[in-house]
This record gives structure tokens, C-alpha cells and sequence, in this order.
């Protein structure tokens, strides 16, 4: 590791710098661990949101606290990326979940079955729904 | 950079180390396409926290221009054959 650093910064900042990151760290590992150990996808797709929820932030606090104390003044650039992530996380999960059901579903696998006109796009037995001809009603969802 | 702080961001980079290598068994080993697709996503964020941790081992700004990038691209890229899997078609 190289020696220079602009600053050198009081033991407290370096001692909160420290523990922010390896918290971050463990979450994340944590976090992959459960792909590892996890049997089915439909549990695997909760676990690496762990490492993207807390060990992002833990991450993004350290970061915050290393280079203000660096540069004297508030440092945020870190929270565009924590927010990016807080953003496109869930929608990453959510079009993962759509094309497992979908997937599952197509080769009978044991998953719930869609309701008639649900939003996932499939009709009662799991076949694309085709889309509804202007002027017809939609049938909802009991 | 005190002994504190330095061996702090080793064992940081170790974590993140295992973590990955847990990501990349999966993104090998996993049975269904879907698998291989979370566990990319679970990869690329693994390596976006990688390297804000560098950058604060370099005391570089740099990185953060990096971590966005690995942030957006990898978004981009997870959605974009998620939604291959649901439809068979990126943009219908």
C-alpha cells in the first residue's frame, strides 16, 4: 500500500474510518455468502440486498467521514452513489423476480399460479397474455 | 495512514475479496440463467464498494468517478437482461 496521504488525520477520524469499513465489508460479505449458501433463487434474491442496502451506506459513511476530515469541508460524493444504488437496487430485484416467476412458470415449475389479468403479463395457465383489443374491458384481479 | 486505519482497510478489501469470489461461484455454478444474472448484480456492487475503499487507500478522488460508472453500467446491463428473460426482447 503507498505511504502518501495528504493529511494525517486525528486517531479518532482513522479509528471511525476503520470500523465503517470493515462493517461495510462484512455486510457485503455476508450478504454474497448467502448466494453461496442459499438453495433456492427465490431465496438467494434477498440476501445480496444486504450488501447493497447496509454495507452501501456503511461504505458511503466512511468515505464522508475520511475525506472531510481530508479536505476540511463536507464531502457528498459518495451519497449520489448511495442513492443511485437505494434507487436501482429494488428495480434490478424486481425485473429478476418478474422473469424467475415467468420462467418458472413456463416449465411448471412450483410457483403460484398468476391471477387472469394480473400485471405480469400471463393469463391463468402460465401462457403469455395476449393484449386486449382497444374497446374491451380488462378483467381485474379479484 | 496509522496501523489503525491501514490494516482496517486490508481486512476491508479481504471481506470484499471473499465477498466477490462468493458472487462469481454463484455467477458460475448457478443453475438457472436468473442466478447468474443476481449474481452478476451482487458482483458489481461487490466491486463498486471495492473501490471506494481504494479510494480511500490512494486518498484519491478519482475513484468515485469510477464506483459511479460501475454503478450506472451495471444497472444498465442487470435490467437490460432481466428484461431479455421476462420478454426475449431488451426494448419492445
Amino acid at each position: 500500500m503507498p505511504e502518501f496521504v495528504a493529511v494525517p488525520l486525528p486517531l479518532w477520524a482513522e479509528i471511525v474510518t476503520a470500523v465503517f469499513a470493515v462493517v461495510g465489508a462484512a455486510f457485503a460479505a455476508i450478504g454474497s455468502f448467502g448466494l453461496v449458501r442459499m438453495p433456492t433463487f427465490f431465496r438467494r434474491i434477498h440476501t445480496p440486498t444486504l450488501g447493497a442496502t447496509a454495507g452501501v451506506w456503511c461504505m458511503t459513511l466512511a468515505t464522508i467521514v475520511y475525506f472531510s476530515m481530508q479536505g476540511a469541508n463536507l464531502f457528498l460524493h459518495a451519497v449520489l452513489i448511495t442513492l443511485f444504488i437505494a434507487l436501482t437496487a429494488p428495480v434490478t430485484t424486481i425485473f429478476l423476480m418478474r422473469a424467475a416467476l415467468f420462467r418458472e412458470r413456463q416449465k411448471d415449475g412450483d410457483v403460484p399460479q398468476a391471477h387472469p389479468g394480473d400485471e405480469l403479463g400471463l393469463d391463468g395457465e402460465g401462457r403469455p397474455r395476449q393484449p386486449p383489443q382497444r374497446g374491451t374491458s380488462v378483467p381485474t384481479p379479484d | 495512514m496509522t496501523p489503525v486505519l491501514l490494516w482496517g482497510l486490508k481486512a476491508a478489501l479481504f471481506l470484499l475479496a471473499i465477498a466477490m469470489l462468493c458472487a462469481l461461484f454463484r455467477l458460475l455454478a448457478g443453475p438457472s440463467a436468473q442466478d447468474r444474472v443476481m449474481a452478476l448484480d451482487c458482483l458489481y456492487i461487490n466491486g463498486m464498494l471495492m473501490m471506494l475503499v481504494l479510494g480511500i487507500v490512494y486518498a484519491s478522488n478519482v475513484y468515485f468517478e469510477a464506483a459511479m460508472l460501475v454503478a450506472l453500467f451495471g444497472f444498465v446491463s442487470s435490467t437490460a437482461i432481466a428484461k431479455f428473460l421476462l420478454r426475449g426482447e431488451v426494448i419492445e
